[in-house]
């Protein structure tokens, strides 16, 4: 309930803003805070692994692009040649498949986007329980560089493989009717209805991740966070919590590269790239860890900036700079910091070097 | 009957033998101590009942259960609680909030159900708050239920750390020196409390460095030095057991008559 108010005021914002930019003939801002708000689904889901279980993850991009290019090769590879394919018949007299004619007047059979988002999903799903079932019984960062090695072999994989489209990335990716007359798709007059329907999605994930966080599963969560022992005393099986927050948030970060894919109509391996999952990591550490609205809020306003091309070539190293200004000086992010607390930190760190060389 | 069964358990931690070879039995319903000099290996002792460390040699046995292997949160579910030495609050959550973890193992709400409110997750968190708010009321805490749990004064917090403990609705309940840092007015409560909680049909096993409330409220006591049993009676046999006098000379002065 009192989740659900907080987001009154929120839901008014993203009204206004629409129609400020509709008025003001620039709905191209609208594009960037549709793809910045995709980006921040994957970042609150990020922010309960990282703020309430104590993980980090550096593979999140490679989940992103488990979402974006299974969705994205499904719906475009044809399985004409394949027709005959035990499974490709199964599929399609299921009613999975999506027959049509190409621009050339070839026939055209593809996996239909709800289809192909379910398998995107659950493999991405499936690939983080797998790496976290022995991980994360595991104490300390091992999560960290298993998502690491995972998230470059995701990498070199899509740049690799002529399915996945090697440098190119794939292309033309067909739109995603959600429902009836409401598709994801980077359609120019769908522009509005697609900020809408990212915002929504964006607000939705929001209040699903608040409930948990505001329920027994979030107390054990923060519990096992502020003490791993007394967690484990009070009967919290703290290994599956942990793996079922990383399952969550591997889920979430699937969603967002299939919607985004849809939006954008393609992807490419810079999406996978392991800077990219700094960059995640970076916003969640700069909104406070634990601390979902400043994860949404950062991801909004950092990706935004980053779309606008504010940061220029220096783009990865931005955000590889803000990752350790906030280690150095705010490791509660910058909205839970305090002028004193700054001045705090400046002089220790002042103070720390003349007795290391001595 | 006995409740809990340790049999020849032993402790080492590479050369250092911190249990040896201990043995005895809890009954059901009574308070038992375990006192001995500092290093005694009372906490170790703690912690291979409750599973945080496996133990080197011997075997322990909770309703008939061997608990060996056993992670701590499978000790917790069969229905033994803890507090600890140093007391090991949640930080960023409130007393209501540590206590209310205390009833994971009472209840059942899911990642699906509690992101999704389906149903029977609402009551549910009601019936863990209420059952939660009373054992703040139980332990005189309840006024400092919102309060964060880290800002409380030392007492108020080793009585949330054992309302926590509490809330599992415990058959045996572990607790490691509940009286430490406590004025004497606090210990006296928190020894009115042990007994209540007895009363509550809740077996207590007790490592506690203050003798007048080990005497006061024990049916027996176990006394370890340098990780073995050296003596187990009830507490006026103990008091004037001449091996326990001669270990606590120049420790705690001297066990008061
Ligand atoms: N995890 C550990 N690793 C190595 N040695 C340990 C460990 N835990 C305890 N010890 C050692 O085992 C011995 C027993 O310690 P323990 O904490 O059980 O004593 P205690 O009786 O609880 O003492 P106190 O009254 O001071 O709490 C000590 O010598 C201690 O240093
Ligand atoms: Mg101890």
């Amino acid at each position: 309930m009192r989740n659900t108010l907080v987001l009154l005021p929120l839901l008014a914002l993203v009204i206004i803003v629409q129609l400020l930019a509709s008025w003001t003939d620039s709905v191209f801002y609208l594009t960037q805070l549709t793809m910045s708000a995709y980006y921040s689904f994957l970042i609150i889901g990020l922010c309960v692994v990282m703020g309430y279980a104590g993980q980090i993850s550096l593979g999140h991009a490679g989940f992103f692009a488990i979402g974006g290019y299974l969705s994205a090769a499904l719906t475009t590879r044809n399985l004409v040649p394949f027709q005959d394919n035990v499974l490709v018949k199964l599929l399609d007299s299921v009613g999975l498949l999506l027959a049509s004619k190409d621009v050339y007047g070839e026939s055209l059979l593809v996996v239909t986007p709800w289809a192909a988002c379910c398998a995107a999903i659950l493999t991405a799903a499936l690939i983080a329980f797998v790496i976290g079932i022995p991980v994360l019984k595991l104490k300390g960062h091992y999560l960290a560089m298993a998502t690491l090695g995972f998230g470059i072999i995701i990498f070199r994989l899509v740049l690799a493989s002529a399915y996945f489209g090697e440098a190119d990335g794939i292309s033309d990716v067909p739109g995603f009717t959600l429902l009836p007359g409401l598709t994801v798709s980077g359609n120019f007059q769908g522009r509005v209805q697609n900020y809408y329907i990212a915002w929504g999605v964006l607000l939705i994930g929001m209040v699903l991740l608040r409930h948990l966080i505001d329920s027994r599963v979030g107390r054990a969560l923060r519990a096992i966070h502020s003490s791993p022992e007394a967690a484990d005393s009070m009967g919290v099986d703290t290994a599956r919590f942990k793996l079922y927050t990383f399952v969550l948030s591997a889920i979430f970060a699937a969603l967002a590269g299939i919607l985004l894919t849809h939006y954008n109509g393609g992807i490419g391996p810079s999406e996978a790239s392991v800077m990219k999952s700094v960059r995640y990591v970076a916003i969640v550490a700069v909104g406070g860890m634990a601390n979902l609205w400043g994860a949404m809020i950062m991801g909004i306003v950092l990706n935004f900036l980053s779309l606008r091309g504010m940061f220029g070539s220096y783009d990865d190293a931005v955000f590889g700079l803000i990752l350790i200004l906030i280690m150095l000086f705010a490791p509660n992010g910058i909205l839970g910091l305090h002028l004193g607390q700054l001045r705090q930190r400046f002089a220790l760190i002042g103070r720390k070097r003349p007795a290391e060389e001595a | 009957m006995a409740l809990l069964r340790v049999e020849k358990i032993s402790k080492k931690f590479g050369g250092l033998q911190a249990v040896s070879d201990v043995s005895f039995a809890l009954r059901e319903g009574s308070i038992k101590a375990v006192i001995g000099p500092n290093g005694a290996g009372k906490t170790t002792l703690f912690n291979l009942i409750s599973g945080v460390l496996p133990a080197t040699s011997g075997e322990i046995t909770f309703k008939g259960h061997a608990l060996n292997g056993l992670r701590p949160y499978q000790v917790a579910r069969l229905g033994i609680a803890r507090t600890f030495q140093n007391i090991k609050m949640f930080a960023g959550m409130t007393a209501l909030e540590n206590v209310m973890v205390g009833r994971h193992v009472q209840s059942r709400s899911g990642f699906l159900a509690s992101m999704f409110r389906l149903p029977g997750f609402l009551s549910e968190e009601r019936e863990i708050r209420r059952k939660s708010m009373e054992l703040l009321e139980l332990l005189g805490i309840a006024e400092y239920a919102d309060t964060e749990a880290m800002n409380l004064a030392f007492g108020q917090q080793r009585a949330v750390e054992l309302a926590r403990a509490l809330a599992l609705e415990p058959a045996l309940l572990l607790l490691d020196e509940p009286a430490a840092g406590l004025n004497i007015y606090e210990t006296a409560e928190i020894g009115r409390l042990i007994t209540k909680i007895r009363e509550m049909g809740i077996t207590v096993l007790l490592v506690e460095h203050d003798m007048s409330l080990v005497m006061d409220i024990s049916d027996e006591i176990v006394v370890l030095s340098f990780g073995q049993k050296i003596a187990e009676d009830i507490p006026q046999k103990i008091q004037r057991d001449p091996e326990v006098i001669r270990i606590y000379l120049g420790e705690e002065a001297a066990v008061p008559a």
